[in-house]
Order: C-alpha cells, then sequence, then structure tokens
C-alpha cells in the first residue's frame, strides 16, 4: 500500500514540477498514439461502411479476418512491422526503424481493425430501410456517405475511444519498432517496462498513474460528446 | 399527354429470382394511383422501382417520356419524394428532417422556411426543436410526410404511409392527407392493405398478385372486376367482400 502512496505522490511530484523527461514521454505518447488513431479511422471508417454496406464475392473473409484482426496481438504486429521496416526488410530504405514513425505505423495496423470492426457494427445497428430512405431523399453518393456517417456518429465516436485505448495502453509493438530509445522513442508504457525491470516500482506506478490520466482524459472528453445525446 | 412515370416491360429481379414483372404501368399527372395486392405480390418491389431506387434488368422506366438510365436515375430521384411505412427519420431535430431533402439539393437558403411551413401543415411545427427519435409514432410519420412534400415533388411514392399509425390518430391524418393532396395537386402513387385509404385517396387501382399487375381502373371498375374471384383465393391476403362493399360505397 506504501509503494502505491509512493507511486501516486510520485506521479504528482512529477507533473507539477514537469519533469522534461516524463513530460517529453507523455507528449511523445499523446503525439504517437494519437496520430496513429487518426491514420486508423481514416482507413477503418470507409473500409467499416463499405463492408457494411456492400455484398461481394468473399466479403465474409474480409469480414473474419477484420474480426479477428480486433485482438490482433501487439507483439505479433510488432514482428510484422519489424521484418518490413528492418533495415534488409521490404522498406527497409526507409529507415523507419526505431523512430516513432514506426511506432506510429505498428500502432496505426492494431487500431485499423479495432475502427473498421466497430463502424461496420454501428451502420449494420441502422435500420437498412434507413439507406433506401436517404437515397430516396436524393442523396448523391458522397451526400449518401456522408449521412450515414452523421448517423453512426456516436458508433465512430465509440471507436475512436477503442482504438484508441488499444494502442495507449500497448507495449508490445512500441517495444518491437520503437526500440524504447531515450528521448526518441521512449513511450509510457515501454518506459513503464524498463521501470519495472530495473525495479523503480515507485517510478513505474507514477508513470503508470500518468498514462492512466491520459487515457481517462481524453475519454472522458469524447464520452461527454458521446453522452450529450442521453440528456436530449 | 405524357404519363409521369412509366413502366414497360420492367423486370426486377433478387437473388436470382424475378420478383417483379410489370408490362406496362403509367402513372398520369395529377393521379392518385393505388397499388394493392396480396402479401408478398411485389408491391414495395414496385414502388422501390418507380422510386428508382432499383433500376429494372430488363425492360424500361421512363419519367415524362425520358428512359431512367444509371446516369440520370439521381435527377429523377431528386424530382420524387418517397415515404415508407417506418418513418425513417435522421438522428437529428425535427426541423432539419425537414430541410434535409432540400439541402441535398442544393436549396439551403429556403429549405428551413419551406421545412417549417409543411411542419406547420402538417401539424408538428411546435415539434421543429425535438430530437426526431423522441417522436410518437404518429407525430414521426407526419413529420415524414412533411418531408416528402417540402421538395414538391412531381409523384410522391408512398408505401403504407399509414401502417404505423395509431388507429386513433390515422382517419384524421389521411384525412389531412387527402386535403393536401388535393390543394396541392401532387401526383401519387400509394401501395396500401387498407382498403379505407383506397376509397378515400385513389382515383386508379392496380392490382398486383405475383409479381405483374393484375388489373387496373377506378376503384368502382376494379371492385367490379371479373378477375377478382381468381385473387381472392384462401390465403391471398385479400377480403374480398370487404373491399368490394369499401369501393362501392366511397367515405
Amino acid at each position: 500500500m506504501d509503494l502505491v502512496v509512493q507511486g501516486l505522490a510520485k506521479a504528482f511530484r512529477l507533473l507539477v514540477s514537469g519533469d522534461p523527461e516524463v513530460l517529453q514521454i507523455t507528449f511523445l505518447t499523446l503525439r504517437v498514439s494519437g496520430l496513429a488513431t487518426l491514420i486508423s479511422l481514416g482507413l477503418g471508417v470507409p473500409l467499416g461502411l463499405y463492408l457494411a454496406v456492400a455484398r461481394f464475392r468473399g466479403r465474409e473473409l474480409l469480414v473474419g479476418a477484420v474480426n479477428t484482426g480486433m485482438g490482433l496481438p501487439p507483439t505479433v504486429v510488432g514482428l510484422w512491422v519489424s521484418i518490413l521496416l528492418w533495415r534488409n526488410g521490404p522498406l527497409g530504405m526507409l529507415n523507419l526503424m526505431y523512430t516513432p514513425t514506426a511506432i506510429v505505423i505498428a500502432q496505426a495496423v492494431i487500431a485499423a481493425p479495432v475502427v473498421t470492426g466497430l463502424t461496420m457494427a454501428a451502420v449494420q445497428q441502422l435500420n437498412p430501410k434507413l439507406r433506401l430512405q436517404v437515397l430516396a431523399l436524393g442523396a448523391s453518393p458522397l451526400q449518401f456517405w456522408w449521412l450515414i456517417i452523421r448517423e453512426v456518429r456516436f458508433g465512430i465516436l465509440a471507436a475512436v475511444m477503442a482504438g484508441l485505448g488499444s494502442v495507449i495502453s500497448e507495449v508490445g509493438a512500441s517495444m518491437a519498432v520503437g526500440g524504447n530509445v531515450r528521448w526518441y522513442t521512449r513511450v509510457l508504457t515501454t518506459a513503464i517496462v524498463l521501470e519495472v525491470s530495473k525495479g523503480n516500482f515507485d517510478m513505474a506506478l507514477a508513470l503508470g498513474f500518468v498514462l492512466m490520466l491520459l487515457a481517462y482524459s481524453i475519454t472522458y472528453v469524447l464520452t461527454i460528446v458521446q453522452q450529450r445525446r442521453r440528456r436530449l | 399527354m405524357t404519363a409521369v412515370l412509366e413502366a414497360r416491360d420492367m423486370v426486377i429481379r433478387k437473388g436470382g429470382r424475378r420478383i417483379l414483372s410489370v408490362a406496362h404501368l403509367t402513372v398520369e399527372p395529377g393521379e392518385v394511383l393505388a397499388i394493392i395486392g396480396p402479401n408478398g405480390a411485389g408491391k414495395s418491389t414496385l414502388l422501390t422501382a418507380l422510386a428508382c431506387l432499383d433500376l429494372p434488368k430488363s425492360g424500361a422506366l421512363f419519367f415524362h417520356g425520358q428512359r431512367v438510365t444509371r446516369a440520370n436515375a439521381l435527377a429523377v430521384r431528386r424530382r420524387l419524394a418517397v415515404v415508407f411505412q417506418e418513418p425513417l427519420l435522421l438522428d437529428t431535430t425535427v426541423l432539419e428532417n425537414a430541410a434535409v431533402g432540400l439541402k441535398l439539393r442544393g436549396r439551403s437558403r429556403e429549405a428551413e422556411a419551406k421545412a417549417r411551413a409543411w411542419l406547420e401543415r402538417f401539424g408538428v411545427l411546435h415539434l421543429a426543436a425535438q430530437p426526431a427519435l423522441t417522436l410518437s409514432g404518429g407525430e414521426a410519420q407526419r413529420v415524414s410526410l412533411a418531408r416528402a412534400f417540402a421538395l414538391e415533388p412531381e409523384v410522391l411514392l408512398l408505401d403504407e404511409p399509414f401502417a404505423s399509425v395509431d388507429v386513433i390518430a390515422r382517419a384524421g391524418l389521411i384525412q389531412e392527407f387527402k386535403n393536401v393532396l388535393g390543394s396541392t395537386g401532387t401526383t401519387a402513387v400509394l401501395v396500401t392493405h387498407d382498403f379505407r385509404e383506397v376509397s378515400a385517396l385513389a382515383t386508379r387501382v392496380a392490382v398486383l398478385a405475383g409479381g405483374a399487375v393484375q388489373a387496373e381502373g377506378t376503384p368502382a371498375a376494379i371492385a367490379a372486376h371479373p378477375r377478382w374471384g381468381a385473387l381472392a383465393h384462401p390465403g391471398s391476403g385479400i377480403n374480398l367482400s370487404a373491399f368490394l362493399s369499401i369501393l362501392q360505397k366511397p367515405t
């Protein structure tokens, strides 16, 4: 219990004193996971919309792959992205291994199936006739998709929260492709692992509290937006 | 005078099965065409086809004599309006729902005023600021009708629009709808199961069974049609005697 109290106190001190390394790690975590979530939205929302509406041969295979992808082990993603970005790998010439960009790529791969799957589920929960009604209202293809996205906006918001939650908390991929390089690719989760391995439990706890605070703050804002509808 | 809508040898298939096969059907300007028939006759399929939401696999649909193709379907759809059995309102305010069709047509400036006028006409203007998904079935269907009329469509297509409205509110809404149709002179196609709606609203009736038009004519002529016997077999879903008695004594 003392350890937890010490950890909390240390977290408070670190935040109040503005410890430069903790701030750098926190901002990098925010930047990397935020960017990865944005990329996963760019990929996942259109794919989720398409899979929910389209009927084509092999659709079930693709939907099955997306659903499986929602539980992709970050370590496995880290391994595959490492193979791709390794010096001798197919994308080795980009020199991205052990950079924040490599972490963004790996985290986007982790979050994209989550966003795709949840977007697809949100659209499939709509009354199928609503799609017909939107077309009957005179919507062009672009207007049609815009109105459907607006109808499932709260589902997409849930997808954002789940996608962000899945990447901000992962450690395997960040460690594998980022390398936990101090002042460069160290994020909150990899820093926690390092502190635990060194036996610095109070520091690990402090970083853990920062991570939880960060995740909670972002999710809280999104939740406020999502729940506003209930008051209508 | 050219028909507003005309189907010629129109065939609609779903899952490889022929659902609809209409040799010839027209919708004339100013008329209210009721489409009746047993369950599974293809009435809703015919309505979605006439609304250019499902283009025929073979045969053709004409709008003012011009063939509807994939290329011009959107332009034609924008001159029509559809009201389905369920109100199918969007998750936004009532006013926004009533205005959305005009906004999609790039007529945002007039959208709100027109939407308000039509909400008032259907007695739901006081709900304008409310979230549409909190309305009762009757209120929601009034909004759905206001949304359709706000578009000032050349043809209004309705798929059992009063079925989701409770019995008490239905008679009043049908009367209001009739008044609006009369004052605007809107051409309408009405799919219905309720023969009282036929007698109250229709100027012409088409009887659909097995995906094909079996008979068409004025409500009185249809009531006296000799082929009714064939359609009134048990399980067809048509109560012939009720139909005849109501049609012969229009309310």
